[in-house]
């Protein structure tokens, strides 16, 4: 099946996607670790997810 | 069928370094360890000093005097000694990699600035290549000479490259490294201060100013500008590991893709330098227990907008990439070997 490829909103890598993906998928980008919502199929489109962040003692 | 391999020596096998070079060259299917010397542990098989080498080498220590020819010569000579018989050592060996501080830099006299006394063969200085491959791959090629590398000078040279590179670091900002070290770094000679219950779970500051690896990185950057580079290294619990944090500030107006595209175009194609800057996760910045026996160096950031403030990080094995690791790279650049061989472990965790 072919991929689609993306580019993370956060840090800008290129990322390839499985063409099965559905909207509402989350996947997390390969470089940057961010959560990617999948917000298009056709043309392919993401955005940042809602995180929960740790606040690491602050 | 067996191709012919290169014969190796390595004076002054007994130490940390020594013992890493073993390790690794054991592994090399294009090299065969001849022998090792050690004079404090003349007739010794390697294992009693290395003991994870155990059933590995039946290599016994011989003394210095007793080297004979070979094809590749490591030297991990306590600093200063290589220097007072290179004569001696080149005549033995076609190749030399000198791991200790004696043939780092090029310049005599920034050498007597670094290291307080004038050097004992400075007609030898320029003979020997920068062995950091990241930034002298090319010269590495089929040299004859490779020194070796500091481990807090290459945790801050990497650390700051793709911000030089990419034109972000200003000539007359301070630029402080931080570098946090583990144990291994002082050597295998115990002394006072590595006495276990002065050593263990200290938080240490040891040379915050005048470190001596600060030329060591200024001679790496030379060509890009006379940075004022300022060295502070702390010894914390840690056996194996160097962690810099360089404190810089950026240029306006920068968001963090920029600085993602300055280290990709950096390392993209480096085998050993990976870029950690995770949004998420407990290992989102480079952490030197995840390195330990490898020849990786991860490299990061963290970055505030608002002010330009940033930190530049590098995480690496002392004696891995700060050491013999690179040591063994510089190898196979030198001699026309494919340039990971023997150095693939990629670690462990936890």
């Amino acid at each position: 099946m072919a991929a689609e490829s993306v580019t993370c909103p956060e840090c800008g890598a290129e990322l390839s996607f499985p063409a099965k993906v559905m909207i509402g998928e989350i996947v997390p980008c390969l470089e940057c670790g961010v959560e990617l919502e999948v917000t298009g199929i056709d043309p392919l489109a993401v955005d940042l997810a809602p995180m929960e962040m740790e606040d690491w003692g602050e | 069928m067996s191709e012919e391999r290169l014969t190796v020596g390595i004076a002054g096998a007994s130490g940390y370094t020594g013992g890493e070079l073993l390790r690794l060259l054991l592994g090399h299917p294009q090299v065969e360890v001849t022998q090792v010397t050690a004079n404090r542990s003349v007739g010794k098989f390697v294992h009693q000093v290395h003991p994870h080498l155990r059933g590995r080498s039946a290599l016994r220590f011989i003394d210095s005097g007793s080297l004979e020819p070979c094809d590749v010569l490591f030297l991990a000579l306590p600093h200063g000694e290589a220097q007072t018989q290179i004569e001696r050592y080149a005549g033995l060996a076609g190749r030399i990699i000198d791991l200790s501080a004696d043939f780092r830099l090029s310049d005599p006299e920034r050498y007597a600035a670094a290291y307080g006394q004038a050097h004992l063969a400075p007609d030898w200085l320029p003979r020997f290549v920068y062995g950091l491959p990241e930034i002298n791959r090319e010269a590495l090629r089929g040299a004859r000479y490779a020194s070796g590398v500091g481990c807090n000078a290459t945790a801050t040279t990497l650390a700051m490259r793709a911000a030089v590179l990419a034109g972000y670091l200003k000539a007359d900002q301070p630029i402080i490294s931080d570098v946090k070290v583990g144990s291994s770094e002082a050597g295998n000679s115990p002394s006072e201060s590595s006495h276990h219950p002065a050593r263990s779970g200290v938080v240490r500051p040891f040379s915050l100013v005048g470190h001596r690896h600060e030329s060591e990185v200024k001679q790496a950057f030379a060509a890009d500008g006379p940075f004022d580079i300022r060295l502070s290294v702390t010894s914390v619990e840690m056996v194996r590991g160097a962690a810099a944090a360089v404190h810089v500030t950026l240029p306006a107006g920068l968001d963090d893709r920029d600085i993602w595209k300055a280290y990709r175009s950096a390392w993209s194609g480096e085998p050993f330098v990976r870029i950690v800057h995770d949004k998420v996760s407990l290992h989102r910045h480079p952490e030197p227990r995840l390195l330990a026996g490898t020849n990786h160096a991860d490299v990061g950031w963290d970055y505030d907008p608002a002010t330009g403030r940033a930190v530049l990080l590098c995480a690496l094995d002392n004696l891995g990439k700060g050491a013999s690791g690179t040591a063994v790279q510089c190898l196979n650049l030198m001699c026309g070997f494919e340039e990971t061989t023997a150095l693939t472990f990629g670690g462990m965790y936890p």
